[in-house]
């Protein structure tokens, strides 16, 4: 009897988007757009650039409020509650456009990651040097990312590739339960792409974390995939099974057609 | 201990350390080393700055608010005890009563602009306060029954702090220790304790959240922070804060009316001394406070002097003529923002890393 409650707890969705709609004056960015994430799966997001990724994105981390449509948490409501909230509720992201806190140091960007997800910021009587913890552990995640050294440096002078992994490292500071990561290798030279693909590795390989990726290189897709959606004007046109996916007409048309099909 | 008191924000800057040092000890024996009834308010007035531009400073270069309804609070701390003290006589009771009332009212003005205004833009949130301040300062005037008007209200301090007042027979290296020297230390350390408290907020994990809301608020909410919270409370702590150091002005000049506290020329001042000290450090109120009370003091008379030496000179001793003084101020500012833009803290500080650095 329990055996079975728990399976089925376990094949619930952790997140689902329900006719998710978002307008922009007449343009419809994102349209009906209803999808069930599964817990400890990685569902990469692909289109074409305008499709509408970002956008869903915001709409499910909260960024923007939806036109129509409905956001489930773990099975509750969430659409009409704030981001903020719905980052302690265990829901993080790595912004397509870095996103950071410029003229603060590389490792106060990670802290204030960590200070938020322990709940101290409302702390106005102890010193922030004095927890000590928050450091350490802000520094341990900069040595995942490979930014130890630049601890120190003020996050404006670091170069894009080095900016696209403290968006990661801040990403991982928050410990939450929903990764999204946007695009997180773009403009990442060779040498930096496998840092954060391993790590996104890692996270997957724990099995308990549920990412959902926008990425574009297909090599890279296909080789962390759980299964893949398909954007296109804003519609879902194509979800299943990578290799499924990347196989149907529609994908081949609406989007490896478009300039993206040498990357397979 | 250091660590402890200045909350590990140490001035960073052997010339700031110094010129910190030199307010610190000239504003703690100044009873002492200057004379005159108009040194001392000098002195005074630049402790009780520094506390209300450090409070301007939490919001505006902290936080990143731009309000201009500083001076309401100031002035409602001020009110408040002047009120007090007028209506039920000289005593210790009206002053806490007056500063109990005065900080209440202040708190709740502070939330409700807040939680109403401050999810707008930043430029709306200017504009709102400054339709609140330039209403509260008109109701002030319109209430002369209770405020004394456009005249103001003079009032009786506590028995200690009345110049008539003698703490001690004799003189202390020729200064009799009367009701001013009382009040006037009542007011140094009043605005030194709360100048270390603000040290301690700004360098506590609040204090670096208020850092991100300035820097990128949208990234400070996708951390999970509720700015309209944090930028909310930032608010209230400065709001407070002014509040006190209105209670210690209106303590020290035994007089409140709107031209000391409610004007918009007090506004401009604070601004002024956030701007030329060096927004977003607290220590640049201090230094901002210091150099332009001084200049506002002193200046003038200066003037005159160079004024005089260059009699023989037609045009030089025009330009000099004390009348000038204020064209001059303006200058010395321009100058400093132009030259400074991150405010004599911030250039100082600038300074001893890029030396620090050169020689690792
Ligand atoms: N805030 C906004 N206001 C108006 N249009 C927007 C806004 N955000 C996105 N869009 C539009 O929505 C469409 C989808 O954009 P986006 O989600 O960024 O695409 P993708 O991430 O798939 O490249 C684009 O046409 C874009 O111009
Ligand atoms: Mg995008």
């Amino acid at each position: 009897m329990s055996v079975t409650d728990s399976a089925a707890a376990v094949a619930q969705p952790v997140l689902s988007t329900h006719g998710l709609t978002v307008r922009f004056g007449g343009h419809v960015a994102v349209n009906n757009v209803s999808c069930d994430f599964r817990p400890g799966t990685l569902t990469a997001i692909v289109g074409p650039n305008g499709a509408g990724k970002t956008t869903y994105f915001n709409l499910i981390s909260g960024q923007l409020p939806a036109t129509a449509g409905t956001v489930k948490l773990r099975g509750q409501d969430i659409t009409h509650l704030g981001a903020p909230k719905r980052t302690r509720m265990g829901m993080g992201r790595a912004f397509q456009l870095t996103n950071l806190f410029p003229n603060l140091s590389v490792l106060e960007n990670v802290r204030l990651a960590v200070q938020s997800h322990r709940g101290l910021g409302i702390n106005m009587t102890t010193l922030w040097f004095r927890h000590r913890d928050l450091i350490a552990k802000a520094e341990q995640i900069l040595g995942l990312v490979a930014l130890a050294e630049r601890r120190d440096d003020l996050a404006s002078a670091l170069s894009h590739g080095d900016k696209r992994k403290l968006e990661v490292a801040i990403l991982l500071a928050l410990e939450p339960d929903i990764f999204m990561f946007d695009e997180p290798t773009a403009g990442m030279s060779v040498d930096e792409v496998p840092v954060v693909l391993d790590l996104i590795h890692h996270i997957k390989a724990r099995g308990d974390k549920t990412i959902l990726l926008v990425e574009h290189k297909m090599d890279v897709v296909r080789s962390l995939a759980d299964r893949i959606i398909v954007l296109h004007n804003g519609y879902l046109v194509a979800d299943g099974e990578p290799e499924e996916v990347m196989a149907s007409p529609i994908v081949q048309e609406a989007y490896l057609g478009a300039g993206v099909a040498d990357h397979v | 201990m250091l660590t402890t008191l200045l909350s590990g924000d140490f001035p960073r800057s052997r010339a700031l350390s110094v010129l910190l040092l030199l307010v610190l000890v000239g504003l703690a024996l100044a009873p002492f080393l200057v004379h005159g009834a108009r040194a001392l308010n000098v002195a005074a007035t630049i402790c009780i700055f520094v506390v209300l531009v450090a409070s301007y400073d939490l919001q505006l270069g902290y936080t990143g608010i731009v309000s201009f309804a500083h001076t309401m609070f100031y002035g409602i701390g001020a009110y408040g005890v002047g009120i007090a003290l007028h209506a039920m006589g000289p005593g210790w009771g009206p002053v806490a009563l007056g500063t109990a009332a005065a900080l209440a009212i202040s708190l709740v003005l502070a939330l409700v602009i807040g939680l109403f205004s401050l999810r707008v833009r930043a430029i709306f949130y200017a504009m709102i306060t400054l339709a609140v301040a330039a209403a509260f300062a008109v109701l002030a005037s319109q209430l002369s029954d209770i405020t004394g008007g456009e005249d103001g209200r003079s009032f009786k301090v506590p028995e200690i702090l009345q110049p008539s007042f003698r703490l001690m027979d004799g003189e202390i290296l020729g200064r009799a220790i009367d009701g001013r020297v009382v009040t006037y230390y009542l007011v140094f350390a009043s605005a030194l304790a709360l100048f270390l408290l603000m040290l301690r907020i700004v360098n506590s994990p609040f204090g670096r959240v208020l850092q991100a809301i300035r820097e990128n608020d949208f990234r400070a909410e996708a951390l999970g922070y509720r700015t309209v919270v944090y930028r909310t409370l930032a608010n209230c702590l400065g709001a407070l804060v002014a509040t006190l150091a209105g209670v210690l002005m209106a303590l020290w000049l035994r007089y409140v009316g709107p031209k000391t506290t409610l004007s918009f020329e007090v506004m401009t001042d604070i601004l002024l001394m956030v701007v030329i000290g060096g927004m977003g450090t607290l220590y640049g109120a201090v230094v901002g406070s210091a150099l332009f009370i001084l200049a506002q003091n002193y200046l003038q008379a200066l003037m005159g002097q160079a004024s005089e030496a260059l009699s023989g000179v037609p045009f030089l001793s025009q330009l000099f003529h004390p009348d000038r003084w204020l064209l001059w101020l303006g200058v010395l500012f321009v100058l400093s923002v132009y030259f400074f833009p991150t405010g004599i803290v911030g250039k100082l500080r600038a300074g001893a890393l890029a030396r620090s650095q050169k020689s690792p």
